[in-house]
């Protein structure tokens, strides 16, 4: 007989009582808006702590290629693409949506293939698509950059910002962390598998819990994690079984290493995290707008004393951050957890007084 | 007549009175506005409302209205949640040069029959034509409206209280998604209606009954729903929602969650939100859906005694903040 939320909530009480504090990280942008949208945090007891992690494919976006993308944008003969959210994020007071306030072709776009319709409306000019996210929007740039490619358009190329998950996860929770326990992004996870998380116990241990994205399915899930720190137990189950398989999405996953290759990657207060990144490869080069435009790719380190690391660990609160409510504001973040609403360094501003 | 809007249009010249006999005076035809005198003599009660507002919305045209009918209903509402009964508007035009005639006299069709089916008369109106800035589809319209009280109207005072209900006149976000959807091209078929309408004719079924006490009632235009509740909580109150009990029709709702929108933040221009006592919130259910524009009016939450918080709750006792929004919507990606 299955539970109902009620039951799950009396079980996640029992679990909890006396166990500790225990910080439960979500690793997907939206776990946390669906946290949020039901209100898990109310209900759930004091001691279990849900710890936004750098799941938000926006709010992890480095300040370089914000930088990159508003020289792209900011150029005569550029209509720039990108998804809704991405127009917001500044970079030195400017951002994609002040070009656009300003004149400039900057349009909304909700699936990368719109890009290349507008390119084959538009062949007088350069679009550029903006690819953002982890491996679940990347196969989509995949598949249009092979399009592209297959069709001869000339006119279209893409500012590549795709980032993995685990060797990110992998880095940040390696070194000393007040992190309990895992809560797997089920969207990522239909797409690698949820086998690629097996390294969370192997590695990290620490139990893990790929979850789906409503109410219950949330509360199930951190309700099998506690089970699991009740028992003693490191596993990573997968509580998503209706969307996620044990080696995921191959024709996706093919598709998109036969376009792109692991690269380091920059992330927003985090720095460089070593293969946490995708670039295109050689025979596609063409089509990356950093080529295109002659935008090299400065591998500096952005994070300039950043403790958004330090904070997702569970080490740090904001306030011991240098930059925190000085330069870093919502409206000019350093750090992903200024970017994100849910995150705890705009939250600590939201409440700061 | 000239096929595209010219600079001479708005010179005052020939060409503006031409503008005036052939577009403006046939749509818009009444005794106060046809001697086209400097203003417009009116009649009127004893206390009256004003209200204006201006409307840039791109596009001009979308699926359920058009600038038109916005300049008309959005002014029209504003009246009419104040509790007066909507009668006079004035209709200011900017257009930039390059507009094409056609599309101008389908935006001062949609003006005068919006006008009509909100019972409120065009008195006054002027125009300006500005240079072409390069899009010439510009279109810019201000308009103020006039309403008056009929005798024995009781006023909402525009303060909640403590144990009141709070009640939505219909299906919440059709408007402000189906700009959306319009604007930035996103494709859905069939598209999304707006729901923009003048809404004198639903607040009247409600304040018409002398029994009905109405503490508060706003139309949720920019910010939606969220929005006005947010301004509607007091110091000493919290505004408790029943999470999913905003009804949102489905083809919204598929579009909200798609863009990863939050549709109690997203305007509508055809329903309104109303507090009242308890006492009489069965009544005033009934009498909402007595108009056409009130059929799905629905019980959504309740003022409690509390501390200025807005939260929605959920079934099973969960509940999130809902704050007041900031910045412009755009649809997330993940």
């Amino acid at each position: 007989m299955k539970y109902s939320i009620e039951d799950l909530i009396k079980q996640i009480n029992f679990l909890a009582d006396g166990a500790g504090d225990i910080a439960i990280m979500e690793v997907c942008g939206t776990h946390t808006a669906s946290i949020r949208k039901f209100g898990i945090m109310s209900i759930l007891p004091e001691n279990i702590k849900m710890v936004s992690g750098p799941g938000c494919p926006v709010c992890v976006t480095s300040q370089e290629d914000i930088s990159a993308a508003v020289a792209i944008a900011d150029r005569e003969g550029v209509i720039f693409t990108c998804f809704g959210d991405m127009m917001r994020v500044p970079c030195d007071s400017t951002s994609l949506y002040s070009l656009f306030e300003k004149g400039r072709d900057v349009r909304l776009v909700t699936s990368p293939m719109d890009a290349k319709k507008i390119a084959q409306e538009n062949p007088e000019k350069q679009v550029v698509y903006f690819g953002i996210g982890f491996e679940t929007t990347a196969p989509h740039t995949a598949a249009l950059v092979e399009e592209a490619d297959k069709e001869k358009i000339k006119n279209l190329s893409v500012l590549n910002s795709h980032k993995t998950m685990p060797s990110a996860i992998k880095h940040l929770l390696q070194a000393d962390s007040k992190i309990s326990a895992l809560l797997c992004p089920g969207h990522v996870a239909s797409i690698i598998g949820a086998d690629a998380f097996s390294f969370v116990p192997d590695i990290l241990h620490l139990p893990a819990a790929v979850a789906g994205f409503d109410a219950y399915e949330i509360l199930a899930a951190i309700l099998r994690i506690l089970d699991m720190i009740h028992s003693n137990k490191t596993q990573c189950i997968n509580m998503y079984p209706k969307a996620v398989t044990k080696n995921g999405n191959r024709k996706a996953l093919e598709l998109l290493y036969q376009v792109m290759e692991p690269d380091d990657a920059l992330w927003r207060g985090l720095g460089n995290i070593p293969e946490s990144g995708l670039k295109f490869r050689e025979y596609y080069e063409e089509f990356d707008a950093r080529y295109r435009f002659e935008i090299p790719k400065n591998k500096a380190s952005d994070a300039n004393g950043c403790v958004c690391a330090h904070i997702l660990r569970g080490k740090k609160i904001p306030t011991q951050c240098i930059h925190f409510g000085k330069d870093c504001t919502p409206d000019n973040p350093v750090g992903p957890c200024m970017v994100s609403a849910e995150g705890s360094c705009a939250a600590y501003y939201r409440y700061r007084e | 007549m000239d096929d595209k809007i010219m600079l001479a249009h708005g010179s005052g010249g020939e060409k503006y009175r031409e503008l005036v006999k052939e577009i403006f005076l046939p749509a818009y035809s009444n005794e106060f506005l046809n001697p086209l005198n400097d203003s417009a003599i009116l009649t009127g009660g004893e206390k009256i409302a004003m209200t204006t507002d201006s409307y840039v919305v791109k596009p001009l045209f979308f699926p359920g209205g058009d600038i038109g009918s916005l300049a008309v209903s959005g002014t029209v509402n504003d009246l009419a949640v104040s509790g007066a009964y909507p009668k006079y508007i004035s209709v200011g035009m900017i257009l930039e040069a390059g507009l094409s005639m056609s599309t101008l006299s389908k935006i001062v069709d949609s003006i005068a029959r919006t006008a009509k089916e909100a019972g409120v008369q065009i008195v006054t109106g002027d125009t300006k034509v500005i240079e072409n800035r390069g899009s010439s589809d510009g279109i810019f319209i201000n308009t103020a409206g006039i309403g008056i009280f009929p005798k024995g109207r009781a006023v909402p005072q525009q303060k909640i209280e403590v144990g009141d209900r709070i009640i939505i006149s219909g299906y919440a976000a059709s408007h402000g998604m189906a700009v959306m959807a319009k604007r930035e091209d996103l494709g859905f078929l069939p598209p999304i209606l707006s729901d923009a309408a003048p809404l004198g004719d639903l607040t009247a079924a409600v304040l018409n009954n002398k029994n009905h006490i109405i503490n508060a009632m706003r139309d949720p235009t920019r910010g939606g729903v969220a929005a006005t509740l947010c301004e509607w909580v007091t110091t000493d109150t919290d505004i408790i929602l029943y999470d999913n009990s905003v009804p949102v029709r489905p083809d919204v709702s598929a579009a909200c969650s798609l863009l990863g929108l939050d549709p109690l933040f997203i305007a509508n221009e055809g329903i309104i939100l109303l507090c009242v006592p308890e006492s009489c919130a069965e009544s005033v259910l009934t009498s909402l859906k007595s108009n056409k524009h009130g059929e799905y009016a629905r019980i959504i939450g309740e003022v409690r005694k509390g501390n200025a918080a807005v939260k929605a709750v959920t079934e099973f006792g969960s509940y999130r903040r809902i704050m007041m929004p900031s910045g412009e919507l755009l649809p997330r990606i993940c």
